[in-house]
């Protein structure tokens, strides 16, 4: 009864979402304030529904049942609690179940916070939103409900959850990652309602930054949770795979970053407003286009979980009409966009201009290296992949150009800079991170490494400019404590991502070069060094957990003969779907990671087991985070809180 | 020329320049990393070049695998149900490896025949069957019939 609710109230949430689209946004043309006043009503019923909808699938989660079919498939009653609702969105219907549920939450927040924005607007984003959820909600009934049910022959207890996803990383990667991607429906609702009015201007730019700034956030946040957990959880110590499905989230997030530096501008300066909106919906697009590439089964993955050419099929024509509508709105109205300013060649908007140039191809040569093997074998040329030396080769160089342009763009001024003043104020941390970073591998390695002098003269270089442009703001003051509590939250959100930006190079670089990766054969009592640590293997063990059993290893880790830890890596039997899972065990430090993992056992209690020592791999997830809280914090920023009076917005010199 | 118009023709034949190079760049690195896929029938009848990294996938045969007892050296079987190539690895199998199971080998073909793998994938999913398998077996049973 519970499920057929749910399902009920999603079907009900359709209706409420087609009205949204159709009368606030009628409303605006026809100038009747009435109709306009009807979306926010309308997005609250909306998020009311697909809540009702939610909560109803957790319910059949929580008490175990298996008559849904979904719950059977993903569930089981020795699950820890904990696992049972987090496998809601542990197969492809509960996600989008819960991509529904984020973007009806982005929505009715966009009615609620947006006081300042004027009746006509706030009706025509409201509008554009409903639409993207009737999409959704759409394809959810049609070609994958969580509701259906296995009657009359229901199975008395669930098949289990993949026991990959049975992990604190699926709690919080998968919410994370869709409120990022979701998010950038805002900003390309924003985008649309700006097209739509033709009112592209310095206002529609800092009602959209906000929105776009925590959507930004939440994406890099999910990216570096998944990276994170693929890191412990997988057990074989990457971090990075260039898999599909992860370029599938990199590329919204790069073009993503581009859009957050071109709103400033916008914002800023009443330029770049075209880019700006395409940007918004090539942000979009490639977080559909993401969609499509894990849900349709194209691509080989370890996410493609579930496969349906069906589904592919409509997310395909999704993505068709949202990328051709809103470039074909785009090309009737951008041509009347006029700058607001001018602005010469060096500059900060020629530098950030530059920056977005970068990011743009970098999102682009992901793309192609991502969709090359579609192509090829839809041109039936053979069956191929694309390796990571491919997306190492493209994304290292231009990060590291970009890398400059960063240091450049936080120094140089708006609308003009003198060479003279960026000579003068950059040749020190021009001339200090190269010799530093030559220095470095010297005394850190045993010898010269061009990789490592090359990550880390950018990273000290960013490093070193934005700390810098710090100090340089207290020239003339005084009064430090003063000073620092006039700079603004935009200002202190800019100087961390940045930073965090260095902090995530550092870690890829350091782990990238200095790991050290022993794959071997342990019996009981064998030693191996590395790095100067000690490791040794004391046997297994077994061990029962809720719904696994495990072979446990004991392994010793001493530093200069005094033992420093006893790490305890499983190969878990989960009992239901009998599946092999191998859980790492980390010693975890801010400098350097001790991973070890059992392989196979190779009879007389030996083991294969992987031994690792990571250098400053967790620098590469700290820099995610601050670029995650700097991002968070630009929107606690005054600015965004004051009410705009008149929606023209204001005059540039 | 207007001074304009030559600051906007400088624009446009630095973009195009720019994106020139960038497309060229981008190419050439693609043209360096792609690793084609072979099944093993196309192996075994020497379609695959020696020496060249690639991928081939089967089915890992019953009873095929081998380890050595005192390194990680491991070989196995690797079939389409229609011809078997050995592969040799030296390192830790994933977790789904099984006999019987569909995997990937990434590696080289040395000139005995034998497929020198650096990696193998298997996928968390145990009816997992790569595509590429699935459909060499669709083939081959469409030619039996």
């Amino acid at each position: 009864m519970i499920a057929e609710l749910g399902g009920f109230s999603l079907i009900l949430a359709l209706f409420l979402s087609v009205v949204l689209a159709i009368v606030p946004l009628s409303g605006t043309i026809t100038g009747n304030e009435i109709w306009m006043n009807y979306a926010k009503p309308l997005a609250t019923g909306q998020f009311l529904f697909v809540l009702v909808s939610f909560l109803c699938l957790g319910y059949a989660f929580v008490v175990d049942d298996f008559s849904v079919a979904y719950v059977a498939n993903h569930s089981n009653s020795q699950m820890p609690m904990q696992y049972k609702i987090s496998a809601i969105w542990g197969g492809h219907e509960g996600s989008l179940l819960l991509w529904a549920l984020i973007l009806s939450g982005w929505t009715i927040a966009v009615a609620i916070f947006s006081n300042s924005l004027p009746l006509d607007m706030l009706a025509r984003v409201l509008s554009v939103m409903g639409m993207v959820a009737i999409g959704f909600i759409l394809f959810m009934l049609m070609t994958s409900s969580p509701f259906e049910r296995y009657l009359p022959n229901f199975p008395l207890d669930g098949g289990d959850l993949n026991p990959l996803l049975q992990d604190f990383g699926l709690i919080v990667h998968p919410p994370m990652l869709y409120m990022g991607y979701v998010g950038f429906s805002v900003a390309f609702a924003f985008a649309i309602a700006a097209l739509l009015s033709g009112q592209l201007d310095a206002a529609w730019a800092r009602w959209s930054r906000p929105w776009t700034n925590v959507a930004w956030a939440f994406l890099g946040m999910g990216i570096t949770l998944g990276s994170w957990w693929a890191y412990y959880e997988l057990g074989w110590g990457g971090w990075w795979f260039w898999d599909p499905v992860e370029n599938a989230s990199l590329m919204p997030w790069l073009v993503g970053t581009a859009l957050v530096h071109s709103l400033a501008v916008t914002e800023k300066r009443g330029v770049f407003k075209s880019w700006t909106v395409l940007l918004a919906i090539m942000a979009f697009s490639l977080s559909l286009l993401g969609t499509f590439l894990v849900r349709s089964g194209v691509l080989t993955s370890v996410h493609a979980f579930a496969t349906d050419p069906e589904r592919g099929l409509f997310i395909l024509v999704l993505l068709a009409i949202t990328i051709g509508g809103s470039l074909i709105l785009y090309a009737i109205k951008a041509p009347n966009v006029r700058s607001e300013s001018s602005f010469s060649w060096l500059s900060r908007e020629t530098l950030l201009l530059i920056n977005n140039v970068f990011l743009t191809v970098m999102a682009m040569t992901v793309l192609l290296g991502t969709l090359y093997p579609l192509l090829i074998d839809a041109l039936g040329q053979g069956k191929i992949s694309v390796g990571p030396p491919y997306f190492n080769a493209v994304f290292v160089p231009i990060m590291g150009l970009m890398s400059v342009a960063l240091g450049l763009s936080v120094v140089a001024r708006w609308r003009n800079t003198s060479l003279e003043m960026v000579r003068q104020r950059l040749w020190k941390p021009a001339v200090g991170s190269l010799l530093i970073a030559a220095v470095f591998p010297f005394v850190y390695g045993d010898g010269f490494d061009f990789s490592v002098f090359f990550g880390m003269a950018i990273s000290l270089w960013v490093i070193f400019t934005v700390g810098l442009e710090f100090v340089w703001k207290f020239r003339h003051s005084a009064n430090i404590g003063k000073r620092l509590s006039q700079l603004s939250m935009s200002y202190y959100g800019m100087l961390l991502a940045h930073l965090g930006v260095a902090v995530t190079a550092i870690g890829v670089t350091l782990v990238s070069v200095y790991s050290q990766e022993r794959d071997i054969r342990m019996a009981p009592g064998d030693k191996i060094e590395v790095v100067g640590y000690e490791f040794e293997f004391q046997g297994s063990q077994r061990v029962k957990g809720p719904n696994y059993l495990a072979d446990q290893g004991q392994i010793v880790v001493r530093l200069d003969n005094e033992e420093l830890t006893r790490l305890k890596p499983e190969k878990r039997q989960y009992n239901v779907q009998r599946n092999m899972m191998t859980e790492a065990d980390i010693d975890a430090g801010l400098f350097r990671d001790l991973y070890v993992a059992l392989g196979e056992p190779l009879g007389g209690g030996a083991w294969a087991v992987r031994v690792h020592y990571k250098p400053y791999v967790r620098w590469l997830w700290l820099g995610g985070l601050m670029m995650t809280l700097g991002g968070l914090l630009t929107v606690t920023d005054k600015r965004y809180r004051k009410k705009v009076i008149n929606g023209k917005g204001e005059k540039y010199a | 020329m207007t001074p304009k118009r030559k600051k906007r023709l400088i624009i446009i034949l630095a973009l195009v320049f720019g994106a020139g190079l960038a497309v060229g760049l981008t190419m050439f690195a693609l043209s360096q990393n792609i690793n084609l896929f072979y099944s093993t029938s196309q192996i075994a009848n020497n379609e695959a070049p020696v020496g060249k990294r690639m991928r081939m996938g089967g089915m890992v045969v019953d009873g095929s695998v081998k380890r050595a007892s005192d390194t990680l050296r491991v070989s196995f079987g690797l079939t389409d149900y229609e011809s078997e190539v050995t592969v040799v690895f030296s390192g830790i199998l994933p977790d789904l490896f099984r006999e019987g199971q569909g995997i990937i080998a990434q590696g080289k073909l040395d000139e005995n025949g034998v497929f020198q793998a650096d990696e193998v994938l298997a996928k968390h999913d145990e009816n997992y069957m790569p595509p590429e398998i699935a459909e060499t077996m669709k083939k081959r049973q469409e030619a039996q019939q």
